[in-house]
């Protein structure tokens, strides 16, 4: 009936808008729920989110090792051809020709940070890293080379 | 104990030992419409950095907090700033009511100041129409607005101006209703006899439903008829950049940015007059001992303690609410909030001719 859904909705309002204002409330009183970081201030205590995307790196160990098999899953994943992946053939000693990377290169200055490439990658060879100070003078200095001189592949990554 | 009162009477005295007393009366006139243009000064600074705080602690932020101790003086630059800026008036504009605008704007302000009691005995006039005088005043309001909107030549600034006028005539309706309910229970329209009629008890706690109907009613309608969000269809700044002050500069601009949080101290000092009993002390029945002590809180710390609190609250309103359309805006108040506060007028009507009020 008409008369009954006018008064449902002046009751339901005034608690959907109750409901609004005590979240409101909430947040005006618990201070420790600010999220603002004085940036230039607390550079070196300045915590960021935990999926926060600043650029691309190749994680590598101590035996200056990355997990990169050259497949160019990212290459072929990336829209805005940010990744090159330049390939060689190392013979392994068992005598074998074997695909390797020479050299993945990056432009920074072409990329979105849509972390496409990271969700193609097989074998988790790249990651977001979260570095966002990128400013240069060069422009060339923001076409990096991701896998450290003379590295090689891990055992074991196919 | 210290008090507005005294320091007025002790002016009056100093006064009428030098001068005559027509001289006092000009002087006094004088001093008083100084003390209104700094309190005005003083509110917009303080509504200012209150308002950025407020908002900023509630979408979890900090707020300005580089100027001064905790970012207290920000207002202060910002009013500075504008200071020094250029009023620029368009070319296209119609030149006189361009520039008169914003002087309207503030003279409503001025006039609505005049019969508000901010203490007990401090009054700059205390008329038997009182609140009559503040409904017919407030509307006023609105020409400035639609002038403001007329003389700027901006498509952007009329439609402003013209939702402008249409939010202040049919919310005046409620909020007229619901001033109304208050006057039915005091049967005066006088500020300090509606403030001395609440001596045993505020009106909102006396006044059973009607008068928290009548509460929660006005508190929404003055939110619409000061313009501010979510009924800021005025302004809109995603729809119509600025509305109606979109050509404003300067100090310009500066003054109807100060004549709206002006309007809001007054509708809220309207507020806690009406229904929260004004700079009267919490009082319960006749329970004389915490009578007595509610007494020693000065009687303008309880005027500005409640008016800051609805203040308080239409802050909270804005940063909460999402802002309506303006079919949703008339929606409400033509089919919610008029009907409502009809009944409600009613049940007020109902109950004090029943006497069932205290």
């Amino acid at each position: 009936m008409f008369i009954t859904k006018y008064i449902k909705d002046v009751f339901g309002a005034l608690k959907s808008l109750g409901v609004g204002m005590k979240r409101t409330l909430y947040y005006f009183t618990h201070h420790k729920e600010i999220i603002t970081e004085q940036y230039p201030d607390n550079r070196e205590t300045m915590h960021l989110p935990e999926r926060f995307k600043g650029e691309v790196v190749m994680p590598h160990d101590e035996k200056n090792e990355h997990r990169c098999t050259g497949c160019t899953a990212c290459e072929l994943a990336c829209p805005n051809g940010t990744i090159k992946v330049v390939t060689k053939f190392e013979i392994t000693p068992e005598g074998k020709k074997k695909k390797a990377i020479d050299k993945l290169v990056y432009h920074l200055e072409l990329c979105t940070m849509c972390n496409l490439c990271i969700v193609a990658c097989p074998s988790d060879a790249i990651k977001m890293a979260q570095t966002f100070e990128h400013s240069v003078y060069d422009r060339n200095e923001l076409t990096k080379i991701l896998n450290n001189p003379g590295s090689k592949i891990m055992d074991g990554v196919e | 104990m210290w008090s507005f009162s005294k320091i007025a009477d002790f002016i009056h005295e100093f006064l009428g030992s030098y001068l005559n007393s027509t001289w006092t009366m000009i002087a006094e006139m004088v001093i008083a419409g100084v003390a209104v243009i700094g309190l005005f000064a003083l509110l917009g600074l303080v509504l200012v950095i209150m308002e950025r705080k407020v908002s900023a602690w509630i979408q979890i932020r900090l707020g300005p907090n580089r100027v001064g101790p905790k970012g207290m003086l920000q207002s202060l630059a910002d009013t500075l700033k504008l200071l020094v800026k250029e009023a620029m008036t368009p070319g296209g504009a119609d030149k006189f009511l361009f520039n008169l605008a914003p002087y309207i704007a503030m003279i409503v302000a001025m006039l609505l100041m005049a019969p508000i009691a901010f203490a007990k005995d401090f009054q700059l006039w205390d008329l038997n129409i009182g609140v009559l005088y503040i409904t017919a005043v407030s509307s006023i309001s609105v020409i400035s607005i639609l002038m403001a909107g007329w003389a700027s030549n901006n498509k952007y600034s009329l439609l402003g101006a013209m939702r402008s006028g249409a939010q202040i005539v049919s919310y005046e309706l409620s909020a007229g209703l619901a001033i109304l309910t208050i006057i039915i229970f005091t049967g005066d329209l006088q500020v300090s006899e509606i403030i001395k009629s609440q001596a045993d008890g505020w009106w909102i706690f006396k006044g059973h439903v009607p008068a928290i109907v009548a509460f929660i009613i006005f508190i929404i309608a003055v939110t619409a008829e000061t313009n501010r969000a979510p009924f800021d269809l005025a302004e809109a700044e995603s729809e119509l950049t600025a509305g109606f002050h979109t050509e404003y500069s300067g100090m310009k601009f500066a003054l109807f940015f100060l004549a709206e949080y002006v309007n809001v101290f007054i509708v809220c000092a309207i507020g806690a007059t009406l229904f929260l009993g004004g700079w009267m002390p919490l009082h319960i029945g006749h329970w004389t001992g915490f009578n007595h002590v509610m007494d020693y809180i000065p009687s303008s710390m309880w005027f500005f303690g409640k008016t800051f609190f609805l203040i308080f609250v239409i802050m909270w309103f804005r940063w909460t609410f999402p802002r309506l359309r303006i079919d949703q805006l008339l929606n409400l108040e033509w089919k919610y909030l008029l009907p409502l506060s009809m009944l409600n007028i009613l049940l007020a009507t109902a109950i004090a001719i029943l006497g069932w009020h205290f």
